[in-house]
């Protein structure tokens, strides 16, 4: 079910603060962050956040179209690197 | 014979049931659209005046996206998940089940027919 609208979107506090300070830096670094759960806003848009993945931090540069999606959706948490013998899941990996 | 949003064209039915065979109206969709043309549920298509026509018609054309344009705006949707890069484009990409069901067994829609693993022994009958 989707989230009640009256509650507006879910994003720790922390990451306002963080991109609000990579704003202003002016540089574009990718911004460490281990919050998955966070709802992408529109303020985002154009900053570079590595997203952890559990085991290392997945750089995700933020479109437009991101928004309203989760951080967690762009970083895989798992690795599948095909079955034994199997000749065409080790080419079609990514 | 009734050309309703492009190709329908289902005669000896009840228009109620011959609306469902336009893609992207149901049941329920159906049974609306009869009730805003004011027309009752046992009509068939063959009885529908000329004018009666194209009080349905309009009605779809107005309010209902059916058919190849519905078609388009779904392909559109996953397009853009998958080229997004996001977990549910990644799973349409691969022909797998999007909304988290399990892949141990089943999800056979989505992977379409087993695939022989080489090796594996056939269990025989006793």
């Amino acid at each position: 079910m989707a989230r009640s609208v009256w509650k507006g979107p879910f994003v720790d506090g922390y990451l306002l603060k963080k991109a609000e300070r990579a704003r202003g830096s002016g540089r574009n670094e990718v911004i460490k962050m281990w919050s998955r759960r966070s709802t992408i806003l529109p303020q985002f848009v154009g900053l570079t956040f590595g997203v952890h993945n559990g085991h290392k931090f997945i750089p995700v540069l933020v479109t437009e179209n991101m928004v309203g999606h989760k951080f967690g959706e762009f970083a895989p948490t798992r690795a599948f690197h095909g079955h034994s013998g199997d000749k065409k899941a080790v080419k079609a990996k990514e | 014979m009734a050309r309703i949003a492009g190709v329908n064209i289902p005669t000896a039915k009840r228009v109620v049931i011959a609306l469902q065979y336009i893609h992207g109206i149901g049941p329920a969709l159906a049974g609306q659209i009869m009730e805003k043309a004011g027309l009752p549920l046992a009509k068939r298509v063959s009885q529908l005046t000329e004018d009666e026509v194209v009080r349905i018609r309009e009605i779809i054309d107005r309010e209902h996206k059916v058919e190849g344009d519905l078609r388009r705006e779904v392909a559109m949707n996953i397009k853009r998940l998958m080229d997004l890069g996001c977990y549910r484009g990644l799973r349409h990409r691969k022909g797998l089940p999007v909304r988290g069901q399990r892949t141990h067994t089943n999800a056979r829609t989505r992977k379409g027919r087993g695939r022989a693993i080489a090796g594996k022994k056939i269990a025989t009958k006793k």
